[in-house]
């Protein structure tokens, strides 16, 4: 067993720490969201600079890591800064072209670690909730083509996209597990129709409508009707991009609410001083410290055959999501009137910390897939 | 003990019910119930209604406009006015400043202002909070000083919720610096449109500018508007905080959030059946459920205590603690149950009076941000912490 990172990590941590640290700030998003602008395009060529697009993807697929712990250590200082720049895309649908995409697909793959392309994953639908099975959207052949009709929802970055990676069925029922395929349609293709619009979290979203989009068979991506399995492996890279990006937003909120703890005084002495206070602080440390480790069993089980490494997918993000809920509400309660406002930092992390269980399963459905799991 | 309601509190619930039946306009019930941000001009309607009817202020005796309703009674309304759902009527003048008037203010007072709020004419906005004074609210700074047959007072109110609706703020200001801090407090009641009132919204989480800072730079009110004696708003500013417990339960409102939590489970999809047949969030939902069933009784035992028309005592803090946790639960569950479609932040469509789309089903846009809003149960009128403390010295002894 080995539980610090090795040096090449480090590195990519410490310089992205100092680079967020540097360039990105509350007050600045904040403008930025204000403006209307989806993100900062700055930033994310910086960010690509960084490599940190690289480190999402294997050597073998053009990157530099690729493993749980990449992700882990990334995500971790994008959640800790509360970055909303479209990294997360590049693990799920760029994940998905680099694992199944033949040659002239993964040519995306450079672009998208450039930072010059985004892809994004259009998986939901009205009626899917949190089931990935659950593809009511058709690709039906006519002739040498591919028809694909139907409505996608909650398309993270689906109006800041080029490309989008859809889920849709081309055999069975909906919400069969076989006869899914995966599509990569140009954004710009006849009978596609963004509609974006912004998350509570600031994240920019977008449902997708696909009204007889006419595709060539080269489009699909991977075998088809057999995409259920890859989109399933490709969640996991989500879940644990995303339940470390909760971890930097827990370790953010905490050393907030520890600051203030200092540094605010009612009746005369630091609200710290209050025993009622310190001890939920501890509590709390306990469970981010908790939360840590249920990440680090995810990224170090990522690459494990599916049963083990969808165990510890369900026990992480629903542990995550106990404890992002636990951090976020008790971080606002100790600071009290000012937790709650737009203009402070701890109210971005709560909404962050609180939308990330409402992404690819929350605490009840990853509690009863855990439980399926187990039994299976 | 007799659970079960007499014969005329039967009648007064099918009054209740059939009124609101008759006079909530749709267009208000919708707003409520789909969770859309009410603008100034509903909540006035919504009074107007209220008083056409002679129901706007249940506290109040007969005498100054009020209903004289007893715990029951008003706890019947209020359950019936949830369920309907009614806007909430505006507590500022209705159930803190007017019961102060009532026991403190002069005939001159209460004859000026008591009126003004059945009309609609004053909007009445709470001036205690300061960035140096929350919990520890006898620390308020903000000064009055006594000039001639005026106060000139400098300083800074914050958290002031609709303050930028109103026209009317009651303050705690100091007038002695030099006394003991509890000692040097004066209650006094400021118009806003005086020169050297400015007001400055503060957005919070859910995106919405409900409270305000408000700024006092050398303002001249007139003497008369000290409500009772100079230097002991103390009293009367624990006195109001009492009243504004008592409908801190929010046992209406929770029933009101059970059954939308209800209809939405049994609507919502999860893995081909029905949310509400999900076994742990169907535990969830009952636990809250249990919990809240016996809330709406500790409430009545809690409010019917208290000697007629007067507000509870130290066992209001229960009601806060348990009632908010609740409260909070179900705003909670509610989020949940909505899934991704809790995601998208629509304030068009929540703002909006017209009929701008949702993105998701109905209750899906209000989900998340009444959560988020909702955390301020916990914080505001005296927060949890501090109402756990008034329990464990004023009923455990400790
Ligand atoms: C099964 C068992 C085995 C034990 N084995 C050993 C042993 O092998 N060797 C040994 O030396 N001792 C042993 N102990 C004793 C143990 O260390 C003491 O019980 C412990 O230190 C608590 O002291 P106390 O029982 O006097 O309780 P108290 O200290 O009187 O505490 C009573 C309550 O007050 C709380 N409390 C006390 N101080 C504070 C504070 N400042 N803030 C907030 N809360 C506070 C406590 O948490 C507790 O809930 C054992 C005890 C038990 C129950
Ligand atoms: C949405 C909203 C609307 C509001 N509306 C109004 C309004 O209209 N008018 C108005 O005057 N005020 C209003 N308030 C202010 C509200 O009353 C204060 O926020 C509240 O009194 C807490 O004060 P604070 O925010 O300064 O927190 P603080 O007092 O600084 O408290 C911070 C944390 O410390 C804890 N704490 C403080 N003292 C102790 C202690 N002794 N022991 C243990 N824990 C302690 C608190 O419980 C809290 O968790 C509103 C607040 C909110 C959030």
């Amino acid at each position: 067993m080995e539980f610090n990172l090795t040096e090449e990590r480090m590195m990519l941590r410490d310089t992205l720490q100092r680079f967020l640290a540097d360039k990105y700030s509350h007050e600045n998003r904040r403008a930025m969201i204000a403006a209307g602008e989806p993100y900062d395009a700055g930033i994310y060529a910086g960010l690509a600079e960084l490599g940190v697009l690289g480190a999402m993807f294997s050597e073998g697929q053009g990157g530099f890591g690729g493993q749980g712990f990449d992700l882990m250590v990334v995500f971790e200082e994008l959640g800790r800064a509360g970055v909303i720049e479209p990294v997360l895309p590049a693990v799920l649908a760029g994940g998905l072209i680099a694992a199944l995409g033949s040659e002239q697909q993964r040519g995306l793959v450079e672009e998208i670690i450039a930072g010059t392309h985004v892809a994004a994953l259009a998986q939901g639908e009205a009626g899917s909730r949190y089931d990935l099975n659950h593809v009511e959207t058709t690709a039906a052949a006519e002739g040498d083509a591919i028809v694909l009709n139907g409505i996608k929802t909650h398309v993270l970055y689906g109006a800041e996209a080029q490309t989008l990676v859809v889920s849709a069925r081309e055999a069975g029922a909906a919400t069969d597990a076989a006869g899914i395929s995966l599509f990569l349609v140009p954004v710009n293709a006849p009978g596609v129709t963004v509609s974006g619009h912004r998350n509570m979290d600031g994240i920019p979203s977008a449902t997708v409508a696909l009204d007889g989009v006419r595709l060539a068979a080269s489009s699909r991506l991977g075998a088809a009707g057999e995409g259920l399995e890859a989109l399933e492996a490709a969640v996991a890279r989500g879940l644990t991009a995303i339940c470390s990006e909760a971890l930097g937003a827990m370790e953010a909120a905490k050393e907030l609410t520890i600051g203030y703890l200092k540094e605010r005084k009612q009746f005369g002495v630091p609200i710290g001083k209050f025993q009622a206070l310190q001890h939920r602080m501890a509590d709390m440390l306990i469970e981010v410290e908790q939360a840590r480790s249920a990440v680090i069993n995810l990224a170090g089980n990522l690459d494990q055959p599916r049963g083990r490494r969808e165990i510890h997918a369900c026990a992480a993000k629903n542990l995550i999501g106990r404890a992002g809920a636990l951090v976020a509400e008790e971080c606002i309660q100790m600071h009290g009137g000012i937790g709650m406002t737009d203009e402070y930092a701890l109210s971005h992390f709560a909404r962050r910390l609180t939308m990330i269980d409402h992404l690819f399963g929350d605490t009840d459905y990853h509690l009863e897939r855990f439980i399926a799991l187990k039994a299976g | 003990m007799d659970l079960n309601y007499t014969k005329e509190e039967q009648a007064f619930r099918a009054e209740v019910r059939q009124w609101l039946e008759d006079t909530l306009p749709n267009e208000l019930r919708e707003k409520v119930r789909l969770g859309k941000r009410l603008a100034k001009a509903d909540i006035e309607r919504w009074h107007s209604l209220l008083h056409t009817r002679g129901w706007l202020a249940p506290n109040w005796p007969r005498a100054y406009g009020g209903c004289e309703w007893n715990a029951v009674q008003r706890h019947i309304f209020e359950e019936e006015a949830c369920l309907a759902h009614a806007p909430r009527s505006l507590p500022f003048g209705l159930s803190m400043l007017a019961p102060v008037l009532l026991a403190f203010g002069s005939e001159d007072q209460r004859q000026r202002f008591l009126p003004r709020i059945l009309n609609g004419q004053d909007w009445w906005c709470q001036g205690y909070s300061e960035p140096g004074a929350g919990s520890d609210l006898a620390a308020v700074k903000t000064r009055a000083v006594r000039d001639g047959d005026h106060y000139v007072v400098n300083g800074q109110k914050t958290w002031t919720t609709l303050g930028q609706h109103a026209n009317w703020i009651f303050c705690l200001v100091r007038t002695d610096p030099d006394a003991k801090k509890q000692e040097g407090i004066s209650f006094l009641l400021i118009d806003m449109e005086t020169p050297g009132v400015t007001v400055r919204p503060i957005v919070l989480i859910d995106g919405e500018p409900e409270v305000n800072e408000v700024f006092f730079d050398n303002v001249r009110v007139p003497a008369e508007n000290l409500v009772g004696e100079e230097n002991k708003g103390w009293t009367y500013a624990k006195y109001l905080l009492t009243h504004e417990r008592t409908n801190i339960a929010g046992v209406g409102f929770s029933n009101a959030l059970l059954t939308t939590l209800k209809h939405v489970a049994a609507r919502v999809n999860s893995g081909g059946r029905p949310l509400a047949q999900n076994p742990h969030f169907a535990a969830r939902m009952a636990q809250a459920e249990i919990d809240l069933m016996a809330m709406a009784t500790t409430n009545l035992r809690v409010v019917s205590a208290a000697a007629k028309g007067q507000a509870p005592g130290a066992e209001s803090s229960m009601l806060k603690v348990k009632g908010t946790v609740i409260r909070q639960e179900l705003t909670s569950l509610l989020r949940r149950a909505m899934g991704p479609d809790a995601l998208p932040f629509q304030p068009d469509f929540l703002d909006g009076g017209s009929n701008a789309a949702a993105l998701g089903p109905d209750h899906a846009a209000a989900a998340a941000p009444a959560y988020f809003n909702m955390r301020k149960l916990s914080i505001f009128g005296g927060s949890n912490e501090v109402q756990r403390t008034i329990i464990t010295k004023a009923i455990l002894g400790l």
